[in-house]
This record gives C-alpha cells, structure tokens and sequence, in this order.
C-alpha cells in the first residue's frame, strides 16, 4: 500500500518536473551494462573475502564465546547448586547435633536430679533415724527421770518438813515419823502431779 | 543534473579504467561502497569477538545479537540441517543491511540498488540452492514441483506452474530488494528536491516528508537485508527437507 503510493508519488513527480523528464529520457543507470561485469569482479572479490574471513576467523570465535559462557554459566549455576546442597547437608548435621546434645542433656539431668533425690532421700533417712534415736534417748530418760522423781521431792519434802519443823519447833523430830507422813501424802497426792 | 533523483544510481569510475581482456573491471564508486560495507562489518565483528567476557561490552553484544538473531532465524525457518550454510546467510544478511543503511547515508551510493548486484547474489543463491537440493536428494528433489493432494486434472498445470515459480525465484528475489531501495532512495530525492523547489514558505511540508521517508528507510533498509535473508533460508529449506 505504502510502496503503491510511493511509486504513485515517483509518477507524478515525473509528470510536474521537466527535471524529471529530462533524467527519464536518461534511463536507469541500473540498466546500463557499461559497469556490469566490474560490479560483479568487485561484488564477488569484496562478499568472498567477507564470507571467508567471517567463517574461517570471526564466526567461530563468536560462537566460542557464546559457547564458553553458556558453559561457564552452567558451571555456575552448577556450583551454586552443589554449594547449596552442602549447605543443607550441614544444617541438617548441625541440627541433629543440636537435638542429640540436648537429649544428653536431659538424660544428664535426669540422672543427676535422682541422685540427688536419692542422696536426700538417704540424708534424711539417716537423719531420722538419729532424730529417733535421740527422742528415744531422751525419753528414756524423762522415764527415768520420772520415776526417780517421786523420791527425790519426798526426800526433799522430808528435809524440808524437818528443817521448818525444827524452826518452828525448836528441836528435831523424829525423821522417819514425817517421812512417813510425806510418803503417806505424796502416795495419796502424787497422781494427781505425776498422771499415770 | 542535481535534481535528476536517477543520478543518484550513477556508477561512475574511480582511478583509472582496469582491463582483464576484453572486461572492464575499474574501481568504481560502486565497488568503493562495497568495499567500505565489508570493512565495516569485518571490523564490528572482529572487535565484538576479540575478548570474551561473561558480562558482554557494547560491540560484543552487537556481535553476539547479530549472530544469535541469525541463528534463531535459520534454525527456525530451516532447521538444524541448514547450519552448515549459516556463515554463508550470516554473510548475506549483514553484507545487505550495511550496504542498505551505507546508502541511508546523503551523498552516499547505494550497491543494493542495482539490479546487476542483487541479481548475481540471487541467482549465486538459486544455484547453490538447485545443487543442494540436487545432491541431497538426486531425481527425487524434481518432487518438489509435484505438490501432494493435487487431484490428477491439475497436476499437468500445478506443475507448470510450480517450475515457473521455482524459475522465477531469483528474478523475484533480485528485483524486491533492488525496486525497494531504487524506489525508496528515488522518493527521498524527489521530495528533496520538492524541498528546493517549494523554497522557504513551502517546502516544509515535504520536509516533513522527507524526515518521516528517512525514518520509513531505514526500517525498509533493514527489513529488506531480513526479507533477503528469510527468503534464502526459506529456499534452503526447500532444497534440506523436502516436503512435497
């Protein structure tokens, strides 16, 4: 469409220019053969010599170098890849180092929580025992104590009573007639102190 | 003789005039441009293949494109059979887009608009093609001008028809690029010369013209070198995988 007008254009332009005219009277200078056969010497000495030195020397190296970095690319990619995986691998080692060292954690701590427990628990067991030893020790002689108590007060009561006695009456009295008194009182008042 | 937009076509020799027998071979403006054209495009594709970097410089990306986009072209239009020829089609094509966009150039001389210089790449073109098709497939590559599913009837016909279009291949090729850039170059004088003529108060509307035809050019320019080149593909893969 576009060439349509453009050799319509062409026409026209012939047609209003005696300039034009006068070049048509001429012809094409594509169509005279005085330079034929040199243009096709010089077409086929300059496109040979290109086609040569294109295929032979500059084609190839271009090529190569697509070539090479097409490789160099994959190479690349290929180590990115490889790194990656390593990577991974490492991470996962890690990780499982990690899991396991907190395992063994756990298990030590465990371990080390019942031993514990067990040494407290033994601690205290002989420490009970001691305590029961002692309570037993002392009761004992609270016993003792409480038994021999009685006397010893009617001994003391007996003292007493005669000391006062004699103060109040100015000579002794017989001793074993007042130890027979306290004996008589403590026996009738002594369960109401001692219990049992 | 300015204004004539034929005279822009004109061969005219350089130096003095060189005999081999009874040929004229003499350097000639014409075989001045070719020679300007290969130098240029040898000397793109040296600097864009001299160093290889994996982050390519501004020629080596020139050079790499360029050879990518011609690959990609063949392999599609002719497939992997055709990679030995690729050197020659890379050749073909860059040899026309630079003779084309030299001739963009104003005051420059366009080899692709003579007749005589496309004609001899395209019947170099169709010869080659016959001889590969030839040797590749012997008497069987005559089965290209008999199609399949032809009823019987239109066969004699088809195949008249299919030979002349086979014969006329060359003419076709050779006189599409060398109409498109006689034309187009042809155009841009006349309206250069609409410019003088029209003088100060109305010559800008060619003006106009003649900047857009400048850009309208150069796309024709480079889509005439691809159209050259797709078609020798197209005909090579005529003459690799015959399909008929």
């Amino acid at each position: 469409m576009i060439k349509k007008i453009f050799f319509q254009s062409i026409f026209f332009s012939f047609l209003f220019f005696k300039e034009a005219f006068a070049a048509e009277s001429g012809g094409m200078p594509q169509l005279n053969p005085e330079f034929w056969i040199s243009q096709i010497f010089w077409l086929i000495l300059t496109f040979g010599t290109m086609y040569v030195v294109l295929s032979k020397f500059i084609l190839p190296k271009i090529s190569n170098n697509l070539e090479s970095r097409k490789s160099q690319i994959l190479e690349n990619i290929e180590a990115a890849e490889k790194q990656r995986e390593d990577s991974e691998a490492k991470l996962k080692e890690y990780d499982e180092v990690i899991l396991k060292s907190k395992s063994e954690a756990k298990t030590m701590f465990n371990q080390t929580r019942e031993k514990a427990l067990k040494d407290i628990i033994a601690k205290k067991e002989v420490l009970d025992q001691q305590i029961d030893d002692e309570i037993n020790k002392a009761e004992k002689e609270i016993e003792v104590l409480r038994v021999s108590a009685p006397d010893k007060i009617n001994k003391i009561a007996i003292e007493t009573s005669s000391e006062l006695l004699e103060k109040l009456i100015g000579s002794g009295v017989n001793s074993s007639s007042i130890s027979a008194i306290v004996d008589d009182l403590s026996k009738r008042n002594g369960d109401k102190y001692y219990g049992n | 003789m300015a204004a004539n937009p034929m005279s822009q076509f004109d061969v005219y020799r350089i130096g003095p005039e060189i005999k081999v027998g009874a040929f004229d071979i003499s350097f000639t403006n014409a075989s001045l441009f070719m020679i300007i054209s290969t130098v240029s495009i040898l000397l793109v594709f040296n600097l864009g293949s001299k160093r290889n970097s994996v982050l390519p410089n501004k020629m080596q990306l020139l050079a790499e494109l360029s050879y990518t986009f011609v690959a990609k072209m063949i392999s599609d239009t002719a497939g992997s059979k055709a990679k030995p020829y690729f050197a020659f089609i890379f050749s073909l094509f860059m040899f026309v887009l630079f003779c084309n966009m030299f001739g963009m150039i104003p005051y420059t001389f366009t080899v692709t608009s003579h007749i005589i210089v496309t004609f001899i790449l395209a019947s170099f073109i169709f010869i080659g093609v016959t001889i590969i098709g030839f040797i590749k497939h012997g008497f069987g590559y005559l089965k290209l001008f008999v199609p399949s599913g032809v009823p019987a009837v239109l066969l004699p016909l088809i195949v008249i028809i299919e030979i002349i279009s086979y014969l006329s291949r060359p003419i076709s090729l050779s006189v599409r690029l060398f109409a498109n850039m006689m034309a187009g170059h042809t155009m841009m004088k006349v309206f250069g010369g609409f410019v003088i003529s029209l003088g100060l108060v109305g010559g800008w509307l060619p003006l106009s013209f003649s900047v857009a035809l400048t850009g309208l050019e150069i796309l024709v320019a480079f889509l005439q070198a691809y159209v050259f080149a797709i078609l020798t593909c197209i005909y090579l893969n005529d003459a690799l995988n015959l399909h008929h």
